[in-house]
């Protein structure tokens, strides 16, 4: 008798994952790949796709979309300033073991509306429960203030985002976001997630990834800069030498007219 | 099309866009600086970079390959007018490049011990603080006996010239012992290591009140020691931490450079106390800007730096 209300209840928790969802997505990009020339300063990344389904759009609820992208991740050490012995000093740290370089939200309504609480924290679809410090080395109680800080900065920084109301939903099968993506973008992957919810409940997760690379000339510096630090340097030095000198036979070409 | 936006350049190594005019620009105020003082500029130029966001130890090390270039710009305009000290310049290198090393140890032994960034602070208030004054007090009085008709007399160091192994600077019209040249070297080779800067605002002011020199040559030799020690600071960071932007650099030197050319040629036609009392001012400036970061409250409490290597 146990056994069969377990496999009962087992049932039914397959039955309410996402994996039986009625309707997938079917993706566009408008590009796979960001190329970071001399005179990179930003983009703009289109994404649009279709809903795929079996059955007839449901009735009862409204189809919503999310959209996010989340740059690379890197371990941070956010310190804190405090007054002691009457000047401003750095007194506690806390390392907070990933943090995205760059991520975005876009939804087709407001947050709170498309996405149950519940829905969000198993994701970790908003940028406070994207960015969570696992194992953060706490000096003092108050890690949450360090996280904060975090968030907050990135955000002044226009690195962390949340824009309600950005992705357009036509007839609740066509969907259309662009997000703009700052100048001071770090290389990596990029990793984009799209969820299709209804009544607040994740119903179908797609994920894909964009590819942020440096170009030409950018690639050629960064990978001599790495590769071969004795000749970049020596290069560098030559440069400012050659430099120096071309300005100050110039300047005395100048005069001497 | 915006211009704004069409002279944003995206560094590769500091994997930030930033503007090229201001570049140049910030690059050619500096240089103007250098070349008119002898200084390198990058206890000037550090803390600007920062502020429009190049990653600290991208800064640093960068500013150190831009000065290079300023600095051998401006030498060499020296060089025709004769006003370089080789002699002298090269008994302060070699205690210089000693001093830096020294510096290192003592830079990573306080690293060990955390605070090392509330260290380098506190030592530029300290220093531009002490020099600063000292120059304004001492220049003020130059300005004022020149007006009222009194000669200027050189200041006469009884123990400089008590000491050993004399050796004769002709351009700088000394004759005194080769001691105090190597201290003063290595004492800035250490603050400059520490202080992450070439040395030559402690440096210029040293030669003067110190070595006795006379102001003209003082700048001249300065650049000329500068040179071989950011160099050397250039190869260092290049090596070790790969932070050496060499697309800021650029853009940095181009002003630079012609800054140093400009900045000579004003320095020549002013006036030793003049000059004198202008660096005393700037130093100064820097130190209260420097000592109000500490004194008031930061309107953001927190920082990130990045852990760890990249």
């Amino acid at each position: 008798m146990l056994s069969r209300i377990i496999t009962l209840f087992m049932l039914s928790l397959v039955a309410m994952l996402p994996a039986q969802a009625a309707e997938e997505v079917v993706l566009g990009l408008s590009q796979d790949e960001v190329a970071i020339t001399a005179t990179f300063d930003g983009s703009r990344i289109e994404v649009f796709g279709a809903v795929k389904r079996e059955e007839p759009i449901p009735q009862e609820t409204q189809l919503e979309v999310v959209v996010t992208v989340s740059g690379p991740s890197e371990p941070v050490t956010v310190r804190k300033k405090d007054k002691r012995l009457g000047i401003w000093v750095n007194t506690e740290s806390v390392l907070v073991d990933s943090a995205p370089s760059f991520y975005a939200v876009a939804t087709s309504g407001p947050f709170k509306a498309v996405l149950q609480d519940q829905e969000d924290l198993r994701y970790g679809i908003s940028i406070e429960r994207a960015i969570f410090s696992i194992g953060a080395s706490i000096l003092s109680g108050g890690a949450e203030d360090f996280t904060d800080a975090v968030i907050r900065i990135r955000e002044n920084n226009g690195l962390y985002k949340m824009v309600e109301n950005s992705v357009d939903v036509e007839q609740q099968t066509l969907f259309h976001t662009s997000i703009n993506m700052p100048a001071n973008l770090i290389e990596g992957v990029y990793a984009t997630r799209i969820f299709l919810t209804r009544g607040g409940e994740v119903i179908s997760v797609y994920e894909t990834a964009i590819d942020v690379r440096k170009v030409g000339l950018e690639r050629w510096l960064f990978n001599l800069s790495r590769q071969q630090p004795m000749i970049y340097g020596l290069m560098s030095l030559a440069i400012a030498i050659f430099s120096g000198w071309a300005a100050s036979t110039a300047f005395r070409i100048l005069r001497e007219r | 099309m915006r211009l704004r936006d069409f002279m944003q350049i995206y560094l590769p190594i500091a994997e930030v866009s930033v503007n090229a005019f201001l570049l140049l620009g910030m690059g050619g105020l500096v240089g103007i600086l250098s070349g008119m003082f002898g200084v390198g500029g990058g206890f000037l130029m550090t803390p600007i970079l920062f502020f429009i966001g190049i990653p600290p130890a991208v800064a640093v090390a960068t500013e150190a390959n831009q000065i290079v270039a300023s600095s051998f710009s401006g030498v060499l305009a020296h060089l025709r007018r004769k006003t370089v000290d080789l002699r002298m310049g090269t008994v302060l290198l070699v205690g210089g490049l000693v001093g830096a090393a020294l510096g290192v140890v003592v830079f990573n032994y306080l690293k060990s011990l955390g605070q090392v960034d509330l260290l380098v602070k506190l030592c530029y208030v300290v220093f531009l603080g002490i020099i600063g004054a000292m120059m304004f007090v001492e220049s003020l009085k130059a300005i004022r006996n020149t007006r009222k008709g009194v000669a200027p007399k050189r200041k006469k160091h009884g123990w400089v010239h008590k000491l050993p192994f004399k050796m004769r600077f002709r351009t700088s019209g000394l004759y005194i012992s080769a001691i105090p040249p190597l201290i003063v070297g290595v004492c800035v080779g250490i603050l400059a290591a520490i202080m992450g800067v070439g040395g030559g605002f402690i440096m210029v002011p040293a030669m003067i009140y110190i070595l006795g020199m006379p102001t003209k040559v003082v700048v001249g030799t300065s650049l000329f020691q500068i040179i071989f020690v950011t160099a050397f600071t250039t190869m260092l960071h290049a090596t070790t931490n790969y932070t050496v932007d060499v697309a800021l650099a650029v853009l940095l030197l181009i002003g630079g450079v012609i800054g140093a050319q400009i900045g000579t040629t004003i320095g020549t036609r002013m006036k030793a106390e003049q000059l004198r009392i202008l660096l005393a001012i700037m130093v100064l400036a820097v130190c209260v800007k420097l000592a109000l970061e500490l004194l008031i409250m930061p309107s953001e409490l927190y920082s990130i730096g990045a852990s760890g290597g990249h």
